[in-house]
């Protein structure tokens, strides 16, 4: 028989909360923003997470997925989950009409090291579908800019139609308490507002101090090869890279075993990791 | 430890005086070559000799296919019924087993809790029995040839007896219910259960050695030998089948015919699998058989040893029994510390 200490939780750590979709925002082609709001009052007002964190997401009848936050937690009330449709699983939801109830469980995932990283610059570097866990980073920061120096957002996408949260980070180019360079890699109409070229070209627009600065990184994998490469040029020390990886998360627990990197799982020890982890994993980057 | 002595004459009425302390489970011969843990009706059927079931007894807290939730559209998902005092006995479980059922222990718990995994942990009591090892046991490199804890009982086999190990309050009330079949154990006894541990030593044919094993395989990650057995391996997965440690598994929704409910169910899956690693939008992290193999042995070998602070291998022999590729731990282990030493 077990006699171990772990006879007193009745919880179970595999239950699905209840959420309605409240909204259903189009974003670029195939991508879409869904906000969520619990059906349980109590679970609603105590739902907290950190950017970076993740929910597993169930679509009834279908299956579960890990999604990560779009949303900042100094918005709370609704969760937002920016989902692009690439599987059976996004399929399903994208059939689901509004108001339709879905399955959500977590926070999962370490999230950012806000403690850690708090009084610091904080370097954003998206791209693509990356900028979807960033930018829960990101309103996080500028709802409390008093906790960062410098804020500074480097975001591409291959054309401005490809642009995740293009009209609402366009608004931020006029805001002088933070640096928001957006590019495009072709404008072939020349009507684009911002840059234009790849996203490491924009490290070449400013200076920052890599001893007191946090890079954030999430894109697709050949961006973080570049990306970090630039930011070892730059002198940052690799615990100050951090990135958010993806791999197949089933459980979100550390149990499915499917999210293995080395020795850590990615959906407990990660999804963000610092570049000194990536490195020292095997096949982790 | 309190120690007492089971004549052999007498099991077959203690294991009928069990039956009040829940439904017993226990190895049965399935033909010449196959044991298996099974649910006993006839005490008769159960057979102590065995050598090792073809799948251990993980198979009764995390079955190969579980359900976890019913489900409907209004409702969303809600936890099956589980009996929850419903009692079992566990009975014949060797060594490696106990081991193999504590490194579950360690993964299942932790910060997140799985209550479908230990809910039955708490309602078995597990009796283990001594064994001889054969020609595919490496228990004793692994350090789990011998058991001190995770039972509540063990029978040791002394020829005409058995000497009965009582480790829990559960157990003890076991034996007190039949105290007239146990007998005190004696001076000759005790030297007679040393010198038979002392004997197992020599049945022994193999021998994984652990030595320095984890920053071998960081030194040999881009060994070709990964690419040789890349090559043998059928990707079948039946060495995580028949793995007491291996706890990979698998959710999805099955949707009844009436299209609006269903159960989400859990099932075992293994690291050897194509689409283990493979990802919404086509990405496969480990694409290629060769990556698959290695992460095996890498995660039971360098990534459980760094997590957990010993390696979540038990030297049973099941994955080399059940491997049609022939592929064998302690052949693979030993090649890759000779590409080391190269």
């Amino acid at each position: 028989m077990y006699n171990g200490n772990c006879a007193s939780h009745t919880d179970n750590i595999y239950q699905p909360h209840l959420a309605r979709i409240v909204r259903r925002l189009p974003q670029i082609k195939d991508h879409r923003l869904f906000q969520l709001r619990f059906e349980d009052s109590e679970i609603r007002q105590n739902f907290s997470y950190r950017p970076g964190q993740f929910v597993e997401l169930s679509i009834i009848g279908t299956g579960e997925a890990p999604i990560s936050i779009s949303s900042s937690p100094t918005r709370p009330g609704v969760i937002e989950l920016c989902v692009r449709r690439i599987g059976r699983m996004t399929e399903a939801l994208f059939r689901l009409p509004l108001n339709s109830l879905v399955g959500v469980r977590g926070p999962y995932g370490n999230g950012f090291p806000l403690e850690q990283m708090r009084g610091n610059n904080l370097l954003i570097v998206a791209g693509g579908l990356g900028m979807a866990p960033l930018r829960s980073l990101l309103w996080y920061a500028l709802d409390n800019r008093s906790l960062f120096k410098e804020v500074i957002l480097m975001f591409g996408a291959k054309v401005a139609e490809e642009m995740l949260f293009k009209y609402e980070l366009l608004t931020l180019l006029d805001r002088t308490d933070m640096r928001c360079l957006l590019t495009v890699d072709k404008d072939e109409e020349g009507t684009w507002p911002a840059q234009v070229g790849v996203v490491t070209k924009l490290f070449d627009l400013f200076e920052v101090d890599p001893k007191i600065t946090y890079a954030a990184v999430c894109g697709p994998p050949i961006m973080y090869k570049f990306v970090s490469k630039k930011l070892l040029e730059k002198k940052f020390s690799k615990d100050r890279i951090l990135m958010s990886l993806e791999r197949k998360m089933k459980c979100g627990v550390g149990k499915c075993g499917h999210c293995m990197i080395g020795y850590k799982y990615t959906c407990i020890d990660g999804p963000i990791f610092t570049y000194w982890d990536a490195i020292n994993l095997p096949e982790m980057i | 430890m309190q120690i007492v002595k089971l004549p052999k004459q007498n099991l077959d009425k203690f294991i009928k005086s069990l039956s009040k302390f829940g439904q017993i489970y226990a190895p049965i011969k399935k033909d010449a070559n196959t044991s298996l843990f099974s649910k006993i009706e006839d005490s008769s059927q159960i057979d102590l000799g065995y050598n090792r079931t073809l799948l251990p007894p993980k198979k009764y807290f995390l079955p190969p296919i579980d359900t976890m939730f019913k489900f409907s559209a209004e409702a969303g998902y809600e936890e099956m019924e589980h009996d929850l005092n419903e009692k079992s006995i566990l009975l014949g479980v060797h060594s490696c087993d106990i081991h193999g059922l504590r490194i579950l222990d360690l993964v299942f718990s932790g910060r997140y809790v799985d209550n479908y995994y230990f809910t039955g942990r708490k309602n078995t009591s597990i009796i283990g029995v001594s064994c001889i090892p054969d020609d595919m046991c490496f228990c004793r490199s692994m350090g789990t040839d011998f058991v001190e804890n995770g039972f509540d009982l063990f029978l040791s086999d002394i020829d005409q007896s058995y000497l009965v190990r009582i480790a829990t309050s559960l157990g003890d009330d076991m034996v007190r219910a039949s105290q007239s079949l146990f007998k005190e154990v004696g001076k000759e006894e005790i030297e007679e259960h040393k010198k038979k541990s002392n004997e197992m030593q020599k049945h022994f044919k193999i021998d994984l050695e652990l030595y320095n094993l984890p920053e071998i395989l960081d030194l040999e990650y881009e060994s070709k030998t990964w690419e040789e057995i890349g090559e043998k391996c059928l990707s079948c997965g039946s060495c995580s089948m028949v793995c007491p440690t291996c706890y990979c598994y698998d959710v999805f929704d099955e949707l009844s015919l009436d299209g609006k409910t269903g159960e989400r169910k859990r099932r075992w899956d293994s690291c050897l699998f194509k689409d283990y690693a493979l990802v919404a939008g086509g990405t496969n992290f480990r694409s290629e058989r060769s990556a698959r193999v290695k992460n095996r042995y890498f995660h039971k070998h360098r990534g459980f040893v760094a997590q957990y602070g010993k390696p979540s291998c038990v030297g049973c022999g099941r994955c080399i029994q059940s491997c049609p590729a022939k592929i064998n731990i302690v052949e693979v282990i030993t090649k890759i510390r000779s590409d080391a030493y190269v």
